[in-house]
């Protein structure tokens, strides 16, 4: 009876386990290529601070395509992916792991940061301003020389494989004091700025990212360009590509480009009656 | 209550007693007999507006009596808007501009009354307007509202109100018809060429620039067309077909080549023709080419002074950086002479004003022209404007800051009504500091042992769902539990939360005469113990003194800003606080929060400590304006975030606190000697 009973319990910790398996970080390896347009020499950099173990911090406006980059080069530098987005409760435990109960016993599990140093991905911490600021010391000492993560509940000390490479993307149009990144975190990364892609060629990538024409891609991005002048004046920021995606995608299912752009572009930038009205009057301008 | 209108005789004799006028030889018969005819309850509002302004000053009192008299039939509704607009008028540049002001605003009342709701009002479509040809443009274009339609190629005036077309929605179209129209004519190069030669050979110039200002209309239409297609067909359905002798020109002027030049030809062969009537369009302006090109000139002028002067900046960095080596370099940067092929490319490395100017000027001229691109000679590179620069302020001539004021008795704000100098506090005896500190040695030691256990530290949450570490304690209880048979609990983690204070403290404190003796040396102790027991806690403060003499001596003085440490300097003003003048309090609220607002914490705690209720030289401040000024700047600290709190000292009973701060969000201490041992708990409870 006892050797049934125990072999049961282990039967079920088998199970927990695999839980704590399935639980476990996903490390994603895309299998296609995730569409990106090069617009400037952002590739070769980035390709270059890989080679060379610098982390790669890159700043840009909300929907300019960081995400869509950090996707790109993972398949193109063929290593796994981590993502992590950022929010204003991010504790180190977080990113490094902690200790799940499992039955009578503790077992570990490793954070998202620490399963991307293991397995040598590139981790990539969106909107890193985000998190709290004790949170960001922690990717400290895996930024310089030492390359190294230390792991202190389990009193591991693990060295980053050559593969590993921490990536973080900012949004430095946040006006606020609060959304501040401190120098002494800056200033340990090569640094990418991201902007909306010219017009030509951003029409390019909303027709093939939305699916749509040549002529309404272009009408679109006319239209993205119209609202990022308001910035400042009404919008904290203008339509990014990403919006311009989503309107096309509607406009693709066939809805009528008036109501796609109005729900997809209008409605998610303002409240504010008069912007609002504004916007409005710009969509029906273009089309 | 009796409803009856007021008859002449006893109108006449309310307003002599409002505003008296017997006194100064003048009589209220005249309109008290026009006020006779008014309903009851309009005839109360004119003498209580009367009563309000007189309070102000006598004369104005007579001129809103005798102009209400007059006006107060036709504004019905409007009538308190109306005063409310005299009454900002005379606060802004006296008697005269009230009376220009009042009467203004009744005629124009009376116009837009005759019109029919179908109207568009300018205000009401201003900011919808900017927004959209601000989108469009690239750079915030000036909306006035004018008698006429035009543009001199930076402001746009538009008409006060339109209501041409049968419904709101067509007159809101045509508003937007006529602002694109008016804009495109500067965006697609109207004032490019010279009209004058084409204008003197037509005998009327009126009719000229009309003939002159449809073809541009023609020409403008197609060009928006191309960009904008969707905003061209909503135009060309709002203008209908063209008139049939004009449809050629109209082909012809909507190619896509055409310009100003072309429409000139079009007029010449229309007067070789024999001009007809022009058509009457709406939604086209009017066009002032002398003074478009004459503001178009400035500006090119300017702009390409900016985009030199930039230029030249970048050709001394490119000369230091080396550039001698560089042969791409060279040759351009050393002759301070930048040829650019393509100024498109060069424009990216211009700092952004410059490139702001460079795009406009882009736009004036299609180019950059060849003279902006070299380099200006020695200069600053911005252009030297100065008038929005900041005036340094210094205390004697010009105030730091102007606020508004709130007056109840209008419902409205007086604008830019109070002064306010802000300077540094004077220093005081360093040594009475001390001697309190001595003196008080003991209550300071408990205060700062009772206030560190309050700092905010890490707190662990024990038995959480979650958590970065496992609770040992409830781990054991629930195996025991197990091992019972009992259910465990699933509660096994800590987590550590951050329990930061995240507080900033302004301390305003109140320097009246009335504080004199007693009350001012019980607030410098009790800052001077406030200070040890929040350097205990590490909560971010500040210490402000406020006093004043009339609105426009509204003084701040420094003691302790947020940045500053508690030193010997700090102690020393603390020690140099003493009575002045009189309790402006809404000012002084509203500057303060100004600062605290800016502080980068989730708390913010507003502290007064005063004497008594607000009151200023002067009746006007005293009693109830005060108080509903001071409510009034404490609501708007409220909407910011910021929650306040006084600490009176007032042996005549507060009641007006809980008014002015709410209940529970005052302590009125009945002897000022008590203070000094009672704040450090008033504080604590408020922030523990």
């Amino acid at each position: 009876m006892t050797a049934s009973r125990s072999s049961g319990q282990q039967d079920a910790r088998a199970d927990v386990r695999a839980d704590v398996r399935a639980l476990a970080t996903p490390l994603v390896r895309s299998a296609s290529e995730p569409y990106y347009h090069a617009i400037g020499d952002e590739l070769e950099v980035f390709a270059a601070a890989a080679g060379s173990c610098l982390p790669v911090m890159l700043k840009g406006p909300t929907g300019c395509g960081k995400t869509r980059f950090v996707e790109h080069m993972a398949w193109r530098l063929k290593r796994p992916l981590v993502t992590v987005a950022c929010h204003d409760d991010l504790t180190t435990a977080d990113l490094v792991g902690r200790y799940l109960i499992v039955g009578d016993e503790t077992v570990w599990m490793d954070g998202p940061l620490t399963a991307a140093v293991r397995a040598g991905a590139i981790c990539y911490l969106d909107e890193i301003v985000e998190a709290r600021k004790d949170t960001t010391v922690v990717i400290h000492p895996l930024t310089d020389s030492r390359r190294a993560l230390p792991v202190e509940k389990r009193g591991e000390y693990i060295e980053a494989p050559p593969d590993f490479m921490l990536v973080i993307s900012y949004n430095p149009g946040y006006q606020s004091v609060l959304k501040e990144m401190k120098p002494s975190t800056r200033q340990r990364f090569v640094a990418l700025d991201f902007d909306y892609p010219e017009a030509a060629v951003e029409a390019r990538i909303v027709a093939h990212e939305g699916r749509v024409d040549e002529v309404t891609a272009q009408k679109l991005v006319k239209l993205g360009n119209l609202t990022r002048k308001l910035k400042g004046a009404g919008l904290d920021e203008g339509a990014g590509t990403r919006l311009l995606v989503h309107a096309a995608q509607l406009i693709a299912k066939g809805m009528a480009p008036l109501t796609a752009c109005t729900a997809a572009i209008a409605r998610p930038l303002a409240d504010e009656a008069d912007t609002r009205d504004a916007l409005d009057d710009l969509i029906r301008a273009v089309f | 209550m009796s409803e009856r209108k007021l008859f002449a005789h006893e109108l006449e004799a309310r307003l002599d007693e409002l505003l008296l006028l017997s006194l100064r030889q003048r009589s209220a018969a005249e309109p008290a007999a026009l006020l006779e005819a008014l309903p009851r309850e309009m005839q109360e509002r004119v003498l209580h507006w009367a009563g309000v302004a007189a309070q102000t000053s006598d004369d104005l009192g007579w001129l809103i009596a005798s102009l209400a008299a007059e006006h107060a039939a036709g504004l019905d509704t409007q009538l308190d808007d109306w005063v409310r607009a005299g009454l900002d008028a005379y606060d802004r540049s006296g008697l005269a501009a009230t009376r220009r002001t009042l009467t203004e605003f009744a005629a124009g009342h009376k116009i837009r009354s005759q019109q029919s709701h179908d109207g568009v009002a300018f205000a009401e479509i201003e900011r919808r307007l900017s927004r959209f040809l601000h989108a469009l443009d690239g750079r915030p274009l000036k909306l006035v509202s004018g008698p006429r339609a035009w543009t001199d190629s930076e402001t746009l005036w538009l008409p006060q109100r339109l209501d041409v077309a049968p419904d709101t929605q067509g007159n809101r179209r045509l508003y937007k018809a006529m602002a694109v129209l008016l804009w495109a004519q500067t965006r697609f190069g109207s004032f490019n060429v010279d009209p004058e030669p084409e204008l003197e050979l037509w005998p009327d110039r009126d009719k000229a620039l009309a003939w002159f200002a449809v073809f541009e209309a023609m020409r403008l239409e197609a060009c928006i067309a191309g960009e904008l297609p969707g905003l061209a067909q909503e135009i060309a359905s709002l203008r209908g077909p063209w008139p049939p002798q004009l449809a050629a020109a109209a082909e012809r002027l909507a190619h896509a080549e055409a310009t100003a030049a072309d429409s000139l030809a079009a007029m010449a062969e229309l007067r070789k023709l024999g001009a007809g009537e022009t058509p009457t369009l709406p939604h086209i302006g009017a066009m002032d080419p002398v003074a478009a090109r004459r503001v178009r000139a400035a500006r090119i002028t300017r702009e390409t002074a900016v985009v030199r002067r930039a230029l030249k900046v970048l050709a001394a960095v490119a000369t230091k950086t080396g550039a001698a080596d560089n042969p791409d370099y060279s040759p351009l940067a050393a002759e301070g002479d930048l040829q650019v092929s393509d100024p498109q490319a060069d424009l990216l490395a211009l700092p952004p004003a410059a490139r702001e100017a460079a795009k406009s000027l882009m736009q004036d001229l299609g180019e950059i022209p060849p003279e902006a691109l070299h380099a200006a000679g020695p200069g600053a590179w911005q252009a030297v404007a100065g008038a929005d620069e900041p005036v340094t302020a210094s205390v004697t001539t010009q105030p730091d800051a102007f606020y508004d004021e709130w007056d109840y008795r209008r419902a409205a704000w007086r604008h830019g009504w109070c002064h306010l100098y802000e300077m540094e506090g004077p220093a005081g005896d360093q040594e009475w500091v001390d001697e309190v500190r001595t003196r008080h040695a003991h209550l300071i030691r408990s205060i700062r042992r009772r206030f560190e256990s309050l700092r905010g530290e890490d707190k662990p949450q024990r038995r959480q769902f979650d958590g970065e570490e496992i609770d040992l304690d409830a781990q054991v209880e629930a195996r025991a539990d197990r091992k019972s048979g009992s259910e465990p609990s699933p509660r096994l983690f800590i987590h550590r939360r951050r329990v930061e204070r995240s507080l900033a403290v302004m301390f305003m404190v109140d320097m009246s005469g009335s504080t004199k003796g007693w009350v001012n040396d019980a607030e410098r102790e009790s800052l001077v113990l406030l200070c040890e027991a929040i350097e205990a806690l590490g909560d971010s403060y500040a210490i402000y003194g406020f006093s004043g003499w009339t609105r426009t001596h509204c003084d701040i003085y420094r003691i302790k800003c947020f940045g500053d440490r508690y030193d010997a300097g700090t102690r020393s003003r603390i020690a140099g606080i003493e009575a002045r003048d009189y309790t402006r309090m809404g000012v002084a609220v509203r500057h303060l929060c100004g600062l605290l607002h800016k502080q980068n914490t989730r708390h913010k705690l507003l502290v007064t400590l005063s004497d008594g209720r607000p009151d200023d030289y002067g009746d006007e401040y005293r009693g109830r304006y005060g108080i509903e000024d001071t409510r009034r700047a404490l609501l708007e600290a409220r909407e910011k975030g910021i929650r306040s709190y006084c600490v009176t000292i007032d042996r005549h009973g507060a009641d007006y606190l809980p008014q002015l701060y709410g209940p529970a969000h005052y302590s009125v201490i009945d002897d000022a000697k008590k203070l000094p041992q009672k704040i450090a708990e008033i504080y604590r409870k408020l922030t523990g």
